[in-house]
C-alpha cells in the first residue's frame, strides 16, 4: 500500500479556522498520509511561537452564540469593545471543557507525527515578519516549490 | 473482555485525540500486541474502523459497555 499524500493550504489566523488545517493533518498522518502544510497569508498566525488567536463573533453570522444569543442579539453589539476577547475566551473553554485538543496541541501533535509545515516566504516578506517569531521545524519556500508536492498529492485542501 | 497487551483509556477525549493518541501508543508496541483503548467519544466508533481499514492494523473487537466503548486492535 503505497502512502498517500495530504497537501494543505492554510490562509486564515482565527481561532475557528486554526482547527481545521491542524486536526485534518494530524489525523492524515495517523492513518499514515504524507502531509504538508502551506500557511500563507493569515495562516502565518497558526506557526507563532505565542498563538494568540482569537474569533470574532462579527460578520459571522454562522458562528453559534450562547443562550440564544444569535437569535436577538444585534450585529452591532458585537464591535463593542471586549466582545472578542470574550468570545474568543468562551470558545477556548468551551474546547476545554469539551475534551477537545488546544490549537498548541494539536500542532505539537502534527510536528511529532512529521507534518511538514511551510511558511509562504513571499507572506512573511510582505508582512515584514522575522523568522524569531514562529517555532522551530518549518520551512520557507514559495508557491511553486509547493506545487511539486502538491501536484503529486491525492487529496489537496485550501482552508 | 479479551486478552490484551496494553490498555489505554481515552475517556473524556475528543475527535481527533483517541486516534492519535492510540496511534502513539499502539507505535510502542510490537507486531501482534493488542491494544485496549476505552473511549467516551462515539465519534470514535466509526474513527477506529476506518483507522484499521487505512493502516491494516486489526479491529478485533468493538463494542459498548457500561455508556463507553471498548476497543481490542492488534497490532499488524
Amino acid at each position: 500500500m503505497s502512502e498517500k499524500k495530504l497537501a494543505i493550504i492554510a490562509t486564515k489566523g482565527t481561532l475557528d479556522w486554526a482547527y481545521p488545517p491542524f486536526i485534518l493533518a494530524s489525523t492524515a498522518a495517523a492513518l499514515g498520509y504524507e502531509t504538508q502544510i502551506f500557511f500563507t497569508f493569515y495562516g502565518l498566525q497558526l506557526l507563532k511561537k505565542n498563538l494568540k488567536l482569537e474569533v470574532s463573533p462579527l460578520g459571522n453570522p454562522g458562528m453559534p452564540m450562547p443562550m440564544g444569543m444569535d437569535k436577538w442579539f444585534p450585529v452591532i453589539g458585537t464591535a463593542i469593545p471586549g466582545m472578542q476577547s470574550i468570545m474568543s475566551m468562551m470558545m477556548k473553554q468551551k474546547m476545554k471543557s469539551k475534551g477537545v485538543a488546544s490549537v498548541e496541541d494539536l500542532r505539537s501533535m502534527c510536528l511529532e507525527a512529521e507534518v511538514k509545515m511551510v511558511a509562504c516566504q513571499m507572506t512573511v516578506d510582505l508582512f515584514d515578519m522575522n523568522s524569531s517569531e514562529f517555532i522551530d521545524g518549518i520551512d520557507y519556500a514559495g508557491a511553486t516549490t509547493f506545487f511539486e508536492f502538491a501536484g503529486e498529492s491525492d487529496v489537496n485542501l485550501f482552508i | 473482555m479479551s486478552e490484551y497487551t496494553e490498555l489505554f483509556d481515552a475517556s473524556g477525549l475528543n475527535c481527533p485525540l483517541p486516534i492519535l493518541r492510540s496511534k502513539k501508543v499502539l507505535n510502542t508496541l510490537s507486531s501482534g500486541e493488542v491494544l485496549y483503548i476505552i473511549a467516551t467519544d462515539s465519534g470514535s466508533v466509526k474513527d477506529f474502523d476506518a483507522f484499521c481499514n487505512q493502516t491494516g492494523h486489526e479491529l478485533l473487537e468493538s463494542n459498548e459497555a457500561d455508556g463507553k466503548y471498548h476497543f481490542y486492535i492488534k497490532k499488524v
